[in-house]
């Protein structure tokens, strides 16, 4: 400390401030803002690692990806994707929260159950799902069959590839619960007493005091989930690409961040994989600020 | 995550049983009430099955014959082991193995650490900017990691450290934003006055840090190392984009070249696959059980879990 005795405590306490910060400072200039300028330098070029010369191509890459049909399938891909899983996550996770929360004493328990899958390491949900939705003698298709419907072909049927996937995500819906379960326990319980002297229904109870007191949570799920399909890779990647040729699959499981790291990873054109990964972030962006625009009209806070 | 109602602490239990909110409506007792009971048992049950029995099912599947991999008896006409010794005689599973633990450790340590140290500055020290840099940090949050991945592996591969295992790990010795906040907002609860007492006493700011701050935010330093250990054993992303090598890869990535190559698994020898997947899954899960406390308290004020 004898060597900061010229200094002011203020100017001391900064100059440790910042040591204290230096690892995220370093972390925020080296891995982030560099490597974002940095893409964003690199989609309006053609670069490609294999390649000694790289030009400068203006906005060639973003009109490319206008007319790129891959991007087109990619996106309605992911569009279709998100537009089933978000709702069927947040509904389905809702439903077992609500029926979770009748437990009682042993909710740990199933708790930690309903939680399995997303401890479950991506890669292997990928590979058990390749088992689970076989299409001669999975066991979605057996249980179909036991109770007399078709079982598809969900991993080689182009139109059953993207229901397949939504099933298997759903799987997690997990996480989502343990937010609602935590989101239930904290509405006041007088509310309920209150609602219950002037006659409310179970209904009404849902409708009006527990749909709104959790709102907050599910306005939240909302955000991350639908962030989280946009970017939808792993597991899919795991089980149609990478390795032996996918065929069909190529086309009906090719979600945005796949084409994306595919044009990266394997053909290299990083380029113009940037452009795409810039558009990604920018249509991102501009989700999160429409749903936290608009949450003010549905969210309930406790105290607003 | 901006948006969402900062959580003041890690502490109190979720789990306590007496504040689950009963919203059945007492009607009585009689029939209709056992029915009613009945019902949600069943459905609970069934629910439930859904979440655990795939897992169950591939333990099962991973022990039988490879004929009889998706017969829907249990056991199957003999198990197995076997399945894991040929696994483990074709595909190097130990050196994998290690590999994830040396980056799973080695990354998770290095977070909780470095993250506790930007939010011990952000918790203690007041500076001009302090503020604008929080919400910088939390701004970060919203990247989307896709839009990252291209330019960190120019910075790896300019760093000459491609195919090696460093750029699985060694970004977490910057700290990460979501375990900053996280922390952050823990050690806001700790009365400043420990800290000026210490101080008073002659105690430098790294022995604040050190001596005061950590120990008393471990149950949170517990909760991050966790979820980092969870984010970092189960990536595949930074495997499939830095590791050329079969000797390094970690398991995950070693699972994804026994989904692709028939010779070790692939989609013919079934077995193999429900194995490796088992290999993977089975240390998560057990990790998951011995500290189900902190992921589930972790969970439940965060809204998830890793960065």
């Amino acid at each position: 400390m004898s060597a900061n005795t010229g200094l002011t405590n203020q100017q001391r306490e900064f100059r440790w401030a910042m040591v204290f910060m230096s690892p995220w400072i370093v972390g925020f200039l080296v891995f982030m803002a560099g490597p974002m300028l940095w893409s964003l330098w690199l989609s309006f070029t053609d670069y490609d690692p294999l390649r000694a010369n790289t030009a400068f191509v203006g906005l060639d890459n973003y009109r490319e990806l206008l007319v790129d049909p891959e991007v087109r399938t990619s996106l309605w891909n992911t569009v279709f994707f998100t537009v089933f899983y978000v709702p069927g996550t947040i509904a389905s996770g809702l439903a077992l929260a609500l029926l979770l929360q009748r437990v009682g004493r042993a909710v740990g328990f199933f708790r930690t159950a309903f939680y399995l899958p997303n401890i479950t390491p991506a890669v292997a949900v990928g590979a058990l799902f390749l088992l689970l939705l076989n299409g001669r003698d999975g066991l979605v298709n057996q249980a179909l069959r036991a109770i007399g419907l078709p079982g598809p072909s969900w991993l080689n049927d182009p139109a059953w590839i993207k229901p397949g996937v939504i099933l298997m995500m759903l799987w997690s819906v997990g996480s989502t619960v343990i937010i609602y379960l935590a989101a239930l326990q904290n509405v006041p319980r007088d509310l309920y007493e209150a609602a219950e002297v002037d006659g409310a229904g179970a209904w009404h109870k849902f409708r009006y005091i527990t749909l709104p007191m959790i709102s907050g949570a599910i306005f939240f799920t909302l955000i991350i989930n639908t962030i989280a399909s946009l970017q939808l890779f792993t597991e899919v990647y795991a089980m149609f690409f990478g390795g032996q040729e996918s065929g069909a699959a190529g086309q009906a499981a090719l979600f945005y961040v796949i084409y994306l790291f595919r044009n990266a990873f394997e053909f290299f054109a990083m380029g113009y994989a940037s452009a795409l990964a810039w558009v990604l972030f920018v249509v991102i962006g501009i989700i999160t600020v429409i749903q936290v625009k608009t949450s003010k009209r549905w969210v309930y806070y406790e105290g607003d | 995550m901006a948006v969402q109602p900062a959580p003041r602490s890690l502490v109190p239990s979720v789990s306590r049983p007496e504040a689950v909110v009963d919203t059945t409506t007492p009607d009585g007792f009689g029939p209709g009430r056992v029915m009613r009971k009945a019902v949600f048992v069943v459905a609970l049950v069934a629910v439930t099955a859904l979440f655990v029995y795939p897992l169950i099912w591939l333990l099962s599947a991973s022990l039988k014959p490879p004929a009889e991999v998706f017969s829907s008896d249990f056991i199957g006409s003999e198990v197995r082991w076997d399945n894991y010794t040929r696994l483990f005689q074709m595909a190097p599973i130990l050196t994998w193995g290690w590999n994830s633990l040396v980056v799973t450790l080695l990354g998770a340590t290095a977070v909780t650490f470095s993250s506790a140290m930007v939010a011990f500055a952000f918790s203690y020290f007041r500076f001009r900017y302090r503020d604008g840099l929080f919400l910088l940090v939390l701004a970060t949050m919203m990247l989307p990691g896709a839009v990252l991945m291209i330019p960190q592996f120019l910075i790896w591969d300019g760093l000459g450290l491609n195919n090696t295992l460093y750029p699985l790990w060694a970004g977490n010795l910057f700290g990460s934003a979501f375990y900053i906040f996280m922390l952050r907002q823990f050690l806001l609860t700790l009365p400043r006055e420990l800290f000026e007492a210490a101080r008073v006493d002659g105690a430098g700011y790294f022995r604040l840090w050190w001596n005061i701050a950590l120990p008393l935010t471990r149950s949170a330093l517990i909760v991050v190392f966790l979820f980092e250990l969870k984010v970092l054993w189960t990536d595949l992303v930074r495997p499939l984009i830095f590791l050329r090598d079969v000797q390094l890869f970690t398991l995950p990535r070693g699972l994804k070249a026994i989904i692709d190559n028939p010779a070790i698994g692939g989609q013919q020898q079934w077995e193999l696959l429900a194995a490796g997947s088992v290999l993977v899954t089975l240390p998560m899960v057990v990790l998951f059980f011995i500290f189900q406390r902190y992921f589930t308290e972790g969970i439940a004020t965060t809204g998830s879990t890793g960065r």
